[in-house]
């Protein structure tokens, strides 16, 4: 793993984590170290291996169409951290 | 599906002519469809669905995505998805699965969608489509739009934009959507409105979703670029949002179009950008261009386990399945004859429909029955305010009514009279023509001669004029029996003795 | 009160339930010595992130009256349990040891949650851990390190530091712990304590705060395999609200325990025994190895070939998997929220620069990148093909033994601060990682202590759903030796 290969900026961006000069140093270093050693993953021959998405695959597990009680408002914007008219606040959203 | 009428009746092969202002450039149109589906609870999770309720009533810990909370699917969601698949005649996939698409949005509770990355539930497939014709009652041209794939995903909450915040409701959040692609197989926005008619037809027929696009229940944006006649490749394309009706679609599209024609005629290029109609004003503006390029990792979500969809749950699903509105209209011209404008009204509304069919099976006289139903039931049904189903007035009755129309026992006038208590009252024709006294009296020959008699001998000229040749003079001569008749004798039986009278001199 | 010379809070849950069920003891008097007990020793192991003595006495007092008129809920009624401080109880903070959720209070009970208060469990006290999950030494916790009880100045092991150190320092009688790779095991090693990962899906998630999904695991910690057994009963079982769930055919492992016989065949995977393992904990493995065969067990060395490759494999699902799982970490609709953002980005970014830890944060930004456009094929797709083939060497092993023997951690219990490096406590996870890899049930029994006095542990690593023998196998060596049933000197 190259280090100058690790876009910090852009990885800290998609991920909105606002990182200090600091972090971005320390963390370019230690990540570059961890893929390093992540990337003998290449060595393993996995030829005609299946993906595991799950150690334990199951399939159609659902639940049927019987709606069931939810929250009340009060408990659903009881942590809210800003809240008005029983919404949720957030400054204003410009598409 | 047959095709075939709707082959025979196109001019050629079904590719569009550019639009015939400028036949430099021809328009090319790919639709995204989002519908959200009739369900009762949220696709992953069961607290209730539903459009206007107060802010937030309907939430729970998997719709707000509270520390802790896993999604798990609602199949009746899968089954509409799988019947829609059907319908358009999609591949449906034997084995899908749920992705996650990570963005940060404050109407995306979780910062990711659940949706289908790779796997969607129904690929191909298409939708059947209609021009209009070159008259009211004569059928336009058929197309069949290819559709891209089908895959199903959870809505996001709605926000509600203020000065300087924004609030966020998320009863939305949650819901069970569609998400249908064309693919850019559409040359107009004439052809795009036919599109959406059908589609939403054919989803509202299907009883998967009532679209009303009021309510968001369905939800379209277009891509749309031109390029030169005859070139293959794509333009730069602009995608149209916020289309809010089928009609704005259609106007938005041409708008976007006009648009994107002038500037390329002054020599200038497109840039790719999404663009934001206005349907009020006929007008667009930019609303971001070619914004960052997104980086959605999507990756299999690791709470949700796969779907495998196998013969006996597609068989299950197809027994349900509704004939398509044009397969229908088909039928009901080859079957019974029926005129184009008749069909046109019945097949886009079910129940009517349906009711129409039933008659027919107890043994109505399809022209006739397909009147009744058109006018006056749809009259009385449009001032009741009420649906076919709920109609008191049942198929049999009506069939019944035809009946005794045929047969000459209730006149025309009559038989409005008695349509309407039918409705009201629900009571046979039967009882009602004879609670109101309306049956037509059994013929009394010798009492209409004599009306006839008095008739002709009252208005002579009207008399001589027919005699010298003028055939419509007979009209003046019958208003006088009919009204001495009070409306119980039929026209037909006073037509013929005026005539008789007339001749004997 | 008991007869046995043991302090109430350090009663195992066996001989207080026969305790309570013989009328020699109340839920009332075994709450108050737990409150008491955590009250005496918190300021020095701050194990602990909140507790409500007021509920836990009133659940208490519920029991005992439950008790009086013949309607005893089972083993577990009366019985003080603790919880990590990742699984949802309702009306009661819920913080992940983050300050991101410092002030959120869970309106909604995990299903582990409300399946204790059906068997009648005390809920007392939720367990500082590392931030999210994440970390073996539970000083990741964005509030307080937790002390190992048996040396203070040294780690309890994490991610479920607080929940081993707790139970160890007798702060309940069990307590609950959620494992992502090694998050139970290995605390329970250095701890001193029996503590076991079922097999994924044996345990709802449903209400326990995600790492990574296709890994974690809700398991309980016990002074003895009999403890765990019977928190195991309580906890276990299909949920609907829980996708991932499994639907077993049910068990009674509180009776597989005592009822199985002796095990014929143990494996001891050579990969697990080579460089970097401590001399003293390889020698109490040894001993417990020595155990075993003299109850007549045949132990056989087995290899699992793709052991180098699991840590790897382990730090791209868990960190791809985390970083979408905390993306709903914004706050926006609960957590915490930077002071006057300037625009929607601006709060995203500073709410969750401000809410998360460096380890979460170095984390989320591995697994993004793990994600990230192109490199999908080959981190994330890879790593799960090599879970599979992970998975195919364990399934390989079973085929000739019953369970696999190795030592939890390869070293007991480090000094706060001495693993700086993120590479190098991640390698505290070496030998626990795999059988969350393959959804394996897994169990870390102490097997006694090094010469300075720190705990250790051996594993037992089973067949899938095999929790019933994985826990006749540990009992038959945890009934002589019962090395969990040491006291630190706290
Ligand atoms: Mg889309
Ligand atoms: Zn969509």
């Amino acid at each position: 793993m190259n280090q100058a290969d690790l876009d910090l900026d852009a990885l800290a961006r998609l991920a909105r984590l606002a990182l200090t000069p600091e972090e971005k140093a320390t963390f370019q270093r230690q990540i570059a170290d961890l893929l390093r050693h992540i990337e003998r993953l290449g060595e393993v021959d996995v030829t005609g291996v299946e993906p595991s998405a799950h150690a334990h695959p199951q399939h159609n597990v659902w639940q049927e169409d019987e709606p069931r009680p939810g929250l009340t408002p009060a408990e659903a914007l009881r942590n809210a951290p800003v809240q008005r008219d029983q919404m949720i606040a957030v400054p204003k959203v410009v598409e | 599906m047959g095709a075939s009428l709707a082959e025979s009746l196109s001019p050629g092969p079904a590719v569009s002519s550019p639009a015939p202002q400028s036949p430099a450039y021809e328009a090319v149109i790919g639709l995204e469809v989002h519908v959200q589906i009739r369900t009762r609870s949220k696709i992953f999770t069961r607290v209730a669905a539903g459009y206007g309720h107060e802010p937030n009533t309907l939430t729970d810990p998997v719709v707000l995505a509270l520390p802790g909370a896993l999604p798990v699917m609602n199949r009746a969601a899968l089954d509409a998805i799988i019947k829609a698949g059907l319908l358009l005649g999609c591949e449906i996939a034997p084995v899908c699965k749920w992705d996650r698409k990570n963005y940060f949005y404050p109407d995306s509770p979780k910062n990711y969608q659940i949706s289908q990355y790779d796997a969607p539930v129904c690929r191909g497939g298409a939708v059947e489509i209609e021009l209009p014709g070159p008259a009211r009652n004569v059928m336009g041209e058929h197309k069949r739009i290819p559709l891209t794939r089908i895959h199903l995903e959870e809505d996001v909450g709605k926000l509600n934009h203020g000065a300087a915040e924004s609030l966020v409701d998320y009863n939305r959040a949650g819901t069970p959507l569609m998400e249908i692609v064309s693919e850019p197989a559409l040359h107009s926005g004439e052809e795009a409105y036919a599109y959406l008619t059908s589609l939403r037809a054919t989803m509202i027929q299907g009883g998967i979703s009532d679209c009303d696009m009021e309510k968001g229940q369905l939800r379209c944006d277009a891509n749309i670029s031109l390029r030169p006649a005859g070139s293959t490749t794509l333009g730069t394309k602009v995608e149209l949002k916020n289309l809010n009706s089928i009609s704005f679609v259609r106007d938005g599209i041409e708008h976007e179009i006009r648009r994107q024609r002038g500037i390329l005629e002054r020599g200038g290029r497109i840039t790719q950008e999404t663009r934001d109609y206005d349907g009020m004003t006929g007008t667009s503006q930019s609303l971001r261009s070619k914004e960052e390029a997104h980086d959605y990792r999507y990756f299999p979500d690791p709470d949700l386990m796969p779907v495998v969809i196998d013969e006996a749950w597609r068989e299950r699903l197809r027994a349900d399945c509704p004939e398509l509105p044009f397969d229908r209209q088909r039928r009901f011209i080859a079957a019974y004859d029926l005129p184009y404008t008749q069909t046109s009204v019945l097949v886009w509304d079910r129940p009517l429909a349906d009711y129409f069919e039933a008659a027919v099976r107890l043994g109505a006289a399809p022209q006739a029955a397909g009147n009744w139903i058109i006018n006056d039931l749809q009259r009385e049904l449009a001032s009741a305010g009420s649906a076919p189903a709920e109609c008191r007035v049942s198929p049999s009755h009506l069939v019944a009514l035809l009946r005794l129309i045929e047969s000459g026992v209730l006149l025309n006038a009559a038989a409005k009279e008695v349509f309407i208590e039918m409705f009201a009252t629900g009571d046979s024709p039967e009882k009602i023509a004879d609670r109101r006294g309306l049956r037509a009296t059994p013929t009394d020959q010798g009492e209409l001669e004599g009306w006839c008699r008095e008739s002709i001998a009252g208005n002579p000229k009207a008399a001589a004029e027919f005699r010298s040749g003028k055939d419509g003079a007979i009209n003046a001569l019958k208003g006088p029996v009919m009204k001495a008749a009070k409306g119980k004798a039929s026209p037909k039986a006073v037509d013929e003795t005026l005539r008789r009278l007339l001749a004997g001199g | 009160m008991t007869s046995s010379a043991t302090p109430l809070h350090y009663l195992p849950i066996t001989e207080a339930a026969a305790a309570l069920s013989a009328g020699r003891l109340t839920s009332a008097e075994l709450t108050e010595a737990v409150i008491a007990r955590a009250e005496a020793v918190e300021p020095r192991l701050r194990a602990l992130l909140s507790a409500d003595p007021a509920s836990a006495r009133a659940q208490a007092r519920a029991s005992d009256l439950r008790r009086a008129s013949g309607q005893s809920l089972g083993p577990l009624d009366g019985i003080p349990i603790g919880l990590k401080d990742v699984i949802a109880v309702q009306d009661q903070p819920l913080t992940a040891g983050s300050r991101m959720l410092a002030n959120f209070i869970s309106p909604y009970d995990a299903t582990v949650t409300r399946r204790l208060r059906a068997s009648g469990a005390v809920l007392y006290g939720r367990h500082n851990c590392d931030e999210f999950a994440m970390g073996s030494s539970t000083e990741n916790s964005a509030f307080h390190p937790t002390g190992n009880p048996w040396d203070l100045d040294r780690v309890p092991g994490g991610s479920s530091g607080g929940s081993a150190a707790a139970l160890a320092a007798g702060e309940a009688l069990a307590t609950l712990g959620s494992d992502t790779g090694g998050s139970i095991r290995q605390p329970a090693a250095l701890c001193g304590v029996v503590g076991l990962k079922p097999t994924y899906g044996t345990v709802s998630r449903y209400g326990l705060v995600a790492y990574a999904s296709s890994l974690d695991q809700i398991g309980p910690f016990g002074r003895t395999v009999a403890d765990v057994a019977l928190v195991l009963q309580a906890i276990a079982g299909h949920d609907e609200r829980d996708s991932t769930s499994l639907r077993a055919a049910p068990e009674d492992f509180g009776e597989a325990v005592t009822a199985s016989p002796v095990p014929r065949r143990l494996g001891l995977p050579r990969e697990y025994f080579g460089e970097g393992l401590d001399p003293e904990v390889a020698a109490a493995v040894e001993q417990a190895v020595a155990h075993y065969r003299g109850l007549g067990c045949e132990i056989r060395e087995v290899s699992l070939p793709h052991t180098p490759y699991c840590l790897d494999a382990y730090y791209v699902l868990a960190t791809a998997e985390a970083s979408s799982n905390l993306s709903r970490y914004d706050g926006v609709r609960y957590g915490h929220r930077c002071a006057a953002p300037r625009d929607l980005q601006d709060l995203y970014c500073r709410s969750r620069a401000e809410g998360f830890g460096a380890e979460v944060k170095r984390r989320i930004i591995l697994g993004t990148y793990v994600l990230s456009s192109g490199y999908y094929d080959a981190y994330y797709l890879r790593a799960q093909k090599v879970r599979t083939l992970v998975r195919r060497d364990f399934l390989r092993a079973f085929e000739e033994v019953d369970a696999l023997l190795t030592p939890t951690s390869p070293i007991p219990a480090f000094r706060r601060g001495e693993k700086a490096d993120p590479l190098a406590m991640y390698l505290c996870d070496i030998y626990t990682i795999g059988a969350n890899l393959a959804g394996l049930p897994a169990m870390s029994v102490p097997c006694g202590f090094t010469r300075a006095g720190l705990p250790v542990g051996f594993q037992l690593i089973g067949k899938p759903l095999g929790e019933s023998e994985l826990l006749a196998i540990g009992h038959a060596y945890d009934r002589v030796h019962q090395w969990g049933r040491r006291s630190p000197n706290l």
